[in-house]
């Protein structure tokens, strides 16, 4: 489904991202982690478009989106969320949501838009918020918000970037299952993430990186307990 | 089309009927007054379909209104005026194309001085040509158009222009601006191409600026490049189309009306300050009424309704 | 050669202004549009010394300087820092100020148009001719550009070698993180956009001892201030020095080349290839 091959970003001198590759099949849920500062937003943002790669390709099916401004790569099928939650200020939870199924993906207009949208609302346990102000939602709802929106529009591929990040242990358990739950719809999802639960109960693969290198990939379980991971996020004395 | 939507149209068709019986009643002072409501209630209005949503503060007004004038003033001894109004709306969409497919991509304050500089840069070049070339700096324009003429084909013009701003508004093109006016990043996120976007409005605004001056260069019997490009109209267009508010289709008129009755009354009692005098202006606006007339309005009727219920 | 002389005399002068729209918004990270007749200001204050007591240009910068430096604080303590404290998004920031700076600025040219009138104004001082290179120079351009790149050497140390400098470009990098060691940003901001207007008041100072000029000719000042920062790139000091020599050959080019009516034409040209081809400016890194 996404095929990434020896992309390298650097921002004047610096190599955020050096030569990675890898591939996730469809129906797969990635886990793409790493310590502060490895490289894994940059990743996120060279996905979306948001950042062009220096080389390297990647690949959305068989269509290469490398060279693609980020609102041509959207409507190739690839959503995402961001890191910090962004929301529409002046617009209601219904619009914010709206919006990700007009010009995406997949493509709604009229009654049928409002339909869609209630449906993604509900699919994330704010539908009775549909007409709340955006601005006026806890950030839990925003960013559930935030995840109706990439929903809509009925992605190929979901960027989820630390989208559980700054949760309290009961909406953590929520988002978790909510995610969960995708992937028994059989979504196709990239995960960005310090909640190692979440990554262990959640990822089928995990990509580790670090300096903007991949030092391991594999099965969670496997991967958390390599040497070279380990010593990446507590550093060598302590392997 | 809803209940509220034939009851405005409606009242729009009235108002404009009764606008358009002006000539009738005096061919003096008040229709003079009048075309010039009709003028900068035009231009106000399709200034701020483009800035109000994208936040990008147009001067490029002047630069187009002189380039659509200028038109008329060359080819009205060779063409007919139709034709060569005509000619000015594909100019000015041609001139808008390339000035938003260069600066879209750039922020705001280099937007603001790119398109100040744009006037300047055209009236230079104008005079320059006009002067190595020929023998003046002007032209002279002389048609049997009336100043009544003139300003029924402005009504007709701003009628246009709500038309397509009440079309746009109800498009996925007016979501998307919507969109890009809270988050740009967002907006290119969920498939929305921005840059398109954004120069699809300004090539609306830039063509209507431009068919405005052509329409208005009759009025004017000898044209010049200091009063087709004077960067007064950009200045006068972005303070009126602020003072009525510019997040909502009529808001800019509400600011046309009041400021042009009371500019007329005070440039003429001190026709020396005005300069000093718009300066004011612009910074009353900018810290008593931010969101302008129609924003006032709203904010008081939503308080009147929150006390009731 | 007497392009490239000429072209470096009238730099020379530019890079003042344009150090101070450069401080202003480099720092303050405000856009003053206003910043033209601030250096328009400044030429009138030196015309007038020099019509009313007979006292030199360079000794009505005594006088000058900390008038703009007080006007300047002024202006940013109470009618800017409302503004940025009432913005929500440095969208409605920058254009809140760009209004509010384009009134002043409006106010400043009436202020200007009902003390001193319409007319052009200039005053003969210095004028004799200085050979360079078989080519004649007029002095007071001569005298203009040594006093220019006084000032600016020493806004250059100042900067560079002291610890309000270090504050000053601190904030200009990054102002939440200058304020995290214990920089007062708000305070700091005021001083740059003062020392800004002092910085570009002299600079308009020095002009008018070889330019004809009048109470609404700033606007064109500052185009071309913010043409030299945007080439230099914003919060670049030394690309700011360069970008202003380049305007000034520039300027002088096409001035003597083509026609003097173009100058402007030519500034603007520059201005659209920059953006076109280097957005970030010469010595900008992308961000």
């Amino acid at each position: 489904m996404l095929e990434v091959r020896d992309v390298t970003k650097s921002f004047s001198g610096l190599v955020a991202v050096d030569g990675l590759s890898f591939d996730l099949a469809a129906g797969q849920i990635m886990g793409l982690i790493g310590p502060n500062g490895s490289g894994k937003t940059t990743v996120m943002n060279l996905l979306s478009g948001e950042l062009k790669a220096n080389t390297g390709q990647i690949h959305l099916g068989n269509r290469e989106i490398s060279k693609l401004p980020a609102h041509a790569i959207a409507r190739q099928g690839l959503a995402r969320t961001f890191q910090i939650v962004r929301i529409l200020p002046a617009m209601t939870v219904l619009e914010n949501v709206a919006v990700g199924g007009v010009f995406g993906h997949a493509r709604y207009w009229g009654p049928g838009l409002e339909t869609r949208a209630l449906e993604m609302l509900a699919r994330v346990g704010i539908r009775h918020l549909s007409q709340t102000p955006a601005t006026a939602l806890t950030y839990i709802d925003q960013k559930r918000m935030e995840l109706a929106r990439a929903l809509i529009s009925d992605p190929e591929v979901l960027l989820l970037d630390e989208w559980l990040a700054g949760l309290n242990p009961t909406e953590l358990t929520d988002g978790i299952s909510l995610i969960g739950e995708l992937r028994t719809e059989g979504r196709t999802i990239i995960i960005v993430e310090h909640v190692m639960d979440a990554i262990r109960s959640l990822c089928d693969h995990c990509v580790v990186m670090n300096s903007g290198r991949k030092i391991a990939e594999g099965a969670p379980a496997v991967v958390l307990s390599d040497r070279a991971v380990i010593s990446a996020y507590l550093g060598d004395d302590d392997a | 089309m809803s209940g509220t939507d034939k009851r405005n149209f409606a009242l729009a068709a009235m108002a404009l009927a009764m606008a358009a019986l002006l000539p009738l009643f005096d061919t003096g002072y008040w229709l003079a007054l009048g075309v010039s409501l009709a003028m900068y209630g035009v231009l106000a209005t399709s200034w701020a379909m483009f800035s109000g949503p994208t936040h990008y503060i147009s001067l490029a007004t002047a630069a187009f209104f002189g380039t659509g004038m200028y038109i008329v003033g060359g080819g009205v001894e060779i063409l007919p005026f139709p034709v060569l109004v005509v000619i000015a709306a594909v100019a000015g969409a041609a001139l808008a194309v390339l000035v938003g497919l260069t600066t879209m991509r750039i922020s705001g304050v280099y937007f603001v001085i790119f398109t100040l500089g744009l006037a300047e840069l055209i009236r230079q070049v104008v005079t320059w040509v006009q002067t190595t070339m020929g023998s003046s700096s002007g032209l002279y324009v002389l048609t049997e158009i009336t100043e009544s003429m003139i300003y029924w084909q402005l009504l007709l013009l701003l009628a246009v222009v709500y038309l397509v701003g009440w079309r746009i508004n109800r498009s996925r093109l007016g979501l998307a601006l919507r969109v890009i006016g809270n988050d740009e990043t967002v907006a290119a996120h969920v498939g929305i191409n921005t840059a398109k976007a954004k120069v699809i409005l300004f090539v609306i605004s830039g063509t209507v600026a431009s068919v405005t001056g052509a329409l208005l260069a009759p009025r004017w019997t000898y044209v010049e490049p200091t009063i087709a490009f004077s960067p007064m109209i950009s200045f006068q267009v972005v303070i009126m189309a602020l003072l009525g508010g510019v997040h909502r289709l009529w808001g800019p008129l509400c600011g046309v009306i009041p400021f042009m009755l009371l500019w007329d009354l005070i440039s003429a009692q001190f026709p020396n300050q005005t300069t000093l005098l718009l300066g004011v202006a612009f910074l009353l606006i900018v810290y008593l009424i931010p969101n302008g007339v129609v924003g006032l309005i709203e904010s008081r009727l939503k308080r009147r309704s929150s006390g009731n219920g | 050669m007497d392009i490239l002389i000429g072209g470096i005399l009238l730099g020379g002068t530019y890079v003042l202004m344009a150090l101070g729209l450069q401080l202003q918004y480099g720092v303050a990270r405000i856009m003053n549009l206003a910043n033209g007749e601030i250096l328009v200001a400044g030429a009138f204050g030196a015309f007038w010394f020099y019509s009313g007591f007979q006292a030199n240009p360079f000794l009505a910068l005594i006088v000058i300087v900390p008038l703009a430096f007080i006007l300047n604080w002024g202006i940013y303590r109470y009618l800017l820092s409302p503004l940025v404290r009432r913005a929500k998004s440095r969208g409605q920031l920058e254009v809140d100020s760009i209004l509010a700076t384009f009134g002043l600025s409006f106010i400043f040219v009436g202020l200007m148009l009902a003390v001193f009138g319409g007319e052009y104004f200039s005053y003969g001082y210095l004028e004799r001719a200085v050979i360079v290179l078989e080519q004649p120079y007029g002095l007071n351009r001569i005298a203009a550009f040594c006093a220019s790149a006084a000032l600016c050497i020493a806004l250059v140390l100042w900067l560079n070698h002291t610890r309000s400098g270090l504050a000053l470009r601190a904030v200009a990098v990054n102002p939440t993180a200058a304020s995290l060691v214990a920089i007062k940003v708000a305070r700091t901001s005021a001083l740059a956009f003062a020392i800004g207007g002092a910085v570009t008041a002299s600079g308009g100072a020095l002009l008018s001892m070889f330019l004809t000029f009048d109470a609404s000719i700033g606007v064109i000042f500052t185009l071309k201030a913010l043409i030299i920062v945007i080439l230099g790139g914003v919060g670049e000091i030394r690309g700011t020095i360069v970008a202003a020599f380049m305007l000034g050959l520039a300027e002088t080019a096409v001035a003597s080349l083509i026609d003097p009516g173009l100058t402007l034409a030519a500034a603007y040209l520059l201005f659209i290839v920059i953006l076109l081809v280097r957005p970030q400016g010469l010595f900008g890194s992308r961000s």
